[in-house]
């Protein structure tokens, strides 16, 4: 294996480590290797139940009348959950954390407003009758205008599909998250050229190995033990007491060990039912998605739209970026507004540019909830903002590389978000990735440095 | 009917941490008299590899060898409060939590083998062999096993710490949008170089060459893993992942890894990996996160190439054969 | 319709075991015996986490009903290193750092013995053959596919 760290850069004060930088072998490996890492569906129980949900088949609609009768019918069936039996009745992921709104039941009262959308859970002996009682229950649907695309939601004339009036979330009033950095109408007047592109992303699923899901087993003291796959284990306890009241200190969440992860296992989806299916029966009880279900109705990275608009100077400088973007949240807001948040402080992307503005949306379509997934705000960003820089490039006849260096930020430069840098390293990495290609580059951009503003133009 | 070559590149950086903070961890140590140091966490393992970084965290803090560490998680009765592994912020917060926690733990370690040695513990030093020793005189030494069962069964005294990271929640200004999103940066630059077949519009990632700067590498193996593991699903997003096969279509849902187009490992690409260290003021030891930045910088970079390999832009992903065929359609017209 | 009992011979052992209708030999290998090395990814045959050996060859034990293989010759991780040192394959996966999340790692350690079973030196190609009907989010296979020629090599008495 080849050496991975080069320590010719930034020489630093030789730290005299003695396991910190050396390569351990993984905790897990052996279990890994043996097949003895025990993941949540590892726990075998002999007196399990199952819980299987019947869902939405509409994008969006009313709720006319759901029949359970038919589940209840089928041999195995013991319990079938509605919006009834579920306390606390609202799924705030980050309520915690003092951030709203209270917009997506556990299970809907009456209305759906994305195919895929759980309406009714089924607890059966097995799964296959779990199943089997959750295709016999009955809707009757009065379909309601469906918003299937960001583009659609934002026109004029678009349904509305959130109570609160607007197709997108309102940041303290204002319909997106905002950066007023400088002045870019300004800097765009005084710029040699103005350029304006779009990018667009579609959504990915996290598709992890090990699908979501969670086991929960009635104590003897009356408390629940949760075996689950999350993420995040106290999140994950915290939500699911609010949801399903009592004392918190009643659940005691174990695991640890995740079958990939990718921020998909941070929705506390499956826990809050199939804790209030362990209540009602006194019985352990498994909730775990199918393949389908992990491809379909979990959380998906959001489709983004990108409008990057910069005004760059004939020397390469970049004097203005304004970015208008969106993030599609779906049918609930879940973590897409945390999401948009930080994809605003991510703005402009690694370089010092004096003028900024950011209108970053958080939009509302008739579709699967989107949440985190690994780069969660960035991921899409980099891609139109990297393409951005590569164009700008090609159109200033300038080393793609070079001109990176000439914007890059350093120590001391203010961001957008107004924090001052530090520990910056871009120019570093640049020059690296340059020495490792064997691209040459100019003799000042090879003298450049994040610690200093030298060779950067005036 | 050929087959075109293209470079291209992106450099970007990624925040550590949850976007504008407020996401803390805790971390308990105690010692038990195999002489061994349990660290009880709620914090969970992705596959990012954390129950491996973690023991080496403390057992580099308490001078002692890693096989002396265990990690306990993740069980809310016993472990403290941990926000989560997400935002790249495990490594970063749970291992100052357990910085924090050895030190206090080394301290009351050292106490007690001063009384065992019959020196003040400012004297004392470890070198990571598991024992603790007279720096001026290194043959006064205890090993560490000794060292438990002394201060538990003679001394009376725990050897035990606490810990605790928060990084304090600020809001944004709502007019400016002026935040404190997170600890650090870390920073990447990508080159990838394809190959463009122009009669099928299928691209071949040949080459990735990713050069990152983290911070401190903590493990460089799992590190490598990150770096690689992460390329290889930038390279997924680039040119594979949608839930839209049939876009502009959206309700063709894919129901399973067939419809869900990944590559294989027939489409792994050769890799070049560098890390380079700028150690951070605020990581343990200097570490910034890097569990999720390593997927992005290979997606533009990718698409970068592939203009470069044939003059087709691409801005809308995933970079498909229809697309790129579309483009080059178009290109001729 | 009634459950019923079947025999297999699991890692080299008989095993006598009672089986519901369309039980998965996947479902009897978890469930009914306790060997949990084999996972359940996507019960469809896509995901290859649930690869086991059967009569020698290897397949996804989700798509196989177990009361159709009645008598057959099971081998699962379990029984690579049964009570002693790993195998050379194992150990290169975990010197090789071929593993993250662990979860893929049985499924793809199974198709890499069949594979080495019938092709003792295998090329990069037939060993990237072999594992593609495994999913690994994870790693992006290379190490996988190092660690699998390195397993090879070292059970062939090479030096690597």
């Amino acid at each position: 294996m080849t050496e991975l760290i080069d320590h010719d850069y930034f020489a630093g004060d030789g730290d005299d480590l003695h396991v910190v930088g050396t390569s351990v072998t993984r905790a897990d490996a052996l279990g890994h290797v043996t097949g003895r890492t025990q993941f949540f569906e590892d726990l075998l129980l002999a007196d399990c139940l199952h819980l299987k949900m019947h869902r939405s088949e509409r994008h969006h609609a009313l709720l006319k009348r759901v029949d359970v009768s038919g589940a209840l019918e089928v041999p195995g069936v013991v319990r079938v959950l509605t919006h009834e039996d579920v306390p606390e009745n609202w799924y705030t992921v980050l309520r915690l954390i003092g951030v709203e709104p209270n917009d997506q039941p556990v299970l809907p009262e009456d209305r759906v407003l994305w195919r895929g959308e759980p309406i009714v859970a089924v607890v059966a002996e097995t799964e296959a009758s779990a199943l089997e009682g959750a295709a016999r229950v009955e809707v009757e649907y009065e379909d309601l205008p469906a918003v299937l695309t960001m583009e659609e939601a934002l026109t004029e004339d678009a349904p509305i599909i959130k109570p609160h009036g607007a197709n997108c979330f309102i940041y303290e009033g204002h319909p997106c998250r905002r950066i007023r950095f400088g002045n870019v109408e300004h800097a765009f007047a005084q710029a040699d050229h103005v350029f304006e592109w779009r990018y667009e992303s579609e959504p990915i699923e996290h598709a992890p190995v090990e699908t979501t899901g969670c086991i929960v087993v009635p104590q003897p003291n009356g408390r629940l033990k949760i075996h689950s796959n999350t993420q995040a284990a106290f999140f994950t306890l915290d939500n699911t007491a609010l949801i399903i009241g009592g004392p918190f200190n009643r659940l005691q969440l174990v695991g640890g060990t995740v079958g990939g992860g990718f921020g998909g296992k941070v929705d506390v989806i499956v826990e809050p039912i199939a804790c209030l299916a362990a209540l009602a029966t006194n019985r352990p009880v498994e909730y775990v998605y199918s393949r389908l279900e992990e491809m379909q109705v979990s959380s998906t990275r959001s489709a983004e739209i990108f409008v990057v608009k910069d005004g760059v100077m004939a020397d390469g400088r970049i004097v203005a970026r304004k970015v208008t973007c969106y993030m599609e949240a779906g049918a609930y807001t879940g973590h897409t507004t945390y999401g948009v948040t930080k994809c605003a402080a991510h703005m402009p992307g690694p370089y010092s540019i004096p003028n900024v503005w950011v209108d970053a949306y958080c939009v509302y379509t008739n579709r699967t909830p989107t949440g985190p997934m690994r780069g969660f705000g960035v991921t899409n960003a980099d891609f139109a903002l990297e393409t951005q820089m590569d164009r700008i490039a090609r159109a200033l006849e300038m080393d793609p590389l070079e001109l990176r260096l000439k914007n890059a930020y350093r120590d001391g430069d203010l961001k957008a978000h107004r924090k001052v840098a530090e520990g910056a390293a871009l120019v570093e990495v640049i020059q690296r990735a340059a020495e490792l290609t064997g691209h040459e580059l100019a003799e000042e951009y090879e003298r450049m440095s994040s610690l200093t503003h030298a060779g950067v133009g005036v | 009917m050929s087959v075109l070559h293209g470079r291209g590149y992106a450099a970007v950086n990624y925040p550590t941490g949850m976007n504008l903070g407020g996401d803390p961890s805790q971390a308990l140590i105690h010692a038990t008299t195999t002489g061994t140091f349990v660290i009880a966490l709620s914090s969970t393992d992705l596959g990012q590899g954390l129950k491996t970084v973690i023991p080496q965290i403390a057992a580099e803090t308490l001078g002692l060898p890693v096989e002396y560490i265990l990690l306990d998680t993740a069980d809310t009765d016993t472990g403290p409060h941990c926000m989560g592994t997400f935002a790249s912020r495990a490594t970063h917060r749970v291992g100052n939590a357990v910085i924090m926690a050895a030190r206090e733990a080394r301290q009351a370690m050292l106490e007690v083998a001063a009384l065992e040695l019959g020196a003040e513990p400012e004297e004392l030093a470890t070198d990571g062999s598991g024992f603790v020793f007279v720096e001026d005189d290194p043959e006064r030494r205890i090993f560490i096993v000794d060292l438990a069962l002394a201060a538990h069964f003679k001394h009376g005294r725990t050897l035990s710490g606490r810990g605790i990271f928060l990084k304090e929640h600020h809001d944004p200004v709502p007019e400016t949008g002026e935040m404190d999103p997170d600890s650090c940066q870390a920073h990447a630059c990508t080159v990838a170089d394809v190959e463009v077949d122009d009669e099928t519009g299928e691209v071949t990632v040949l080459k990735l060459f990713n050069v990152y700067e983290l911070g401190r590498v903590i493990n460089p193996a799992l590190v490598r893993q990150q770096i690689e593991g992460g390329a290889y699903m930038g390279m997924a997003h680039a040119l594979y992942e949608t839930t839209e096969p049939y876009y502009p279509k959206r309700d063709h849902l894919p129901s399973n890894f067939g419809e869900y187009v990944l590559p294989g490992p027939a489409e792994a690409p050769e890799m070049e990996s560098v890390v380079i260290e700028r150690p951070s003021s605020t990581g343990p030891y200097g570490a910034k996160g890097i569990g999720e930045m390593t997927a992005n910088s290979p997606i533009a970079a990718i698409g970068n190439a592939i203009y470069d390999a044939c003059g087709v832009r691409l801005t809308t992903r995933p970079f498909t054969p229809e697309r790129v065929l579309r483009g080059l359609d178009a290109l001729k017209s | 319709m009634p459950s019923r009992v079947i025999e297999l011979v699991v890692n080299g052992r008989h095993r006598e075991l009672l089986v519901r209708p369309g039980m998965s030999l996947l479902g009897a290998l978890r469930d009914g015996l306790g060997l949990t090395g084999a996972k359940r990814g996507c019960a469809d045959g896509s995901c290859g986490a649930c690869t086991v050996m059967l009569d020698g060859k290897p397949v996804l034990s989700c798509l196989v009903a177990v009361e159709t293989v009645d008598g057959a010759a099971v081998r699962t991780v379990e029984g690579m290193a049964p009570d002693g040192p790993l195998t050379e394959l194992q150990q290169a996966f975990v010197d090789g750092f071929a593993t993250q999340c662990g979860f893929c790692t049985p499924g793809i350690l199974m198709a890499a013995e069949a594979l080495l079973a019938e092709n003792p030196e295998p090329t990069r190609e037939e060993v990237v053959r072999a594992i593609s009907g495994s999913v690994c989010r994870c790693t992006g296979y290379t190490a996988i596919v190092d660690a699998i020629l390195a397993g090879a090599e070292a059970r062939r008495g090479v030096t690597v």
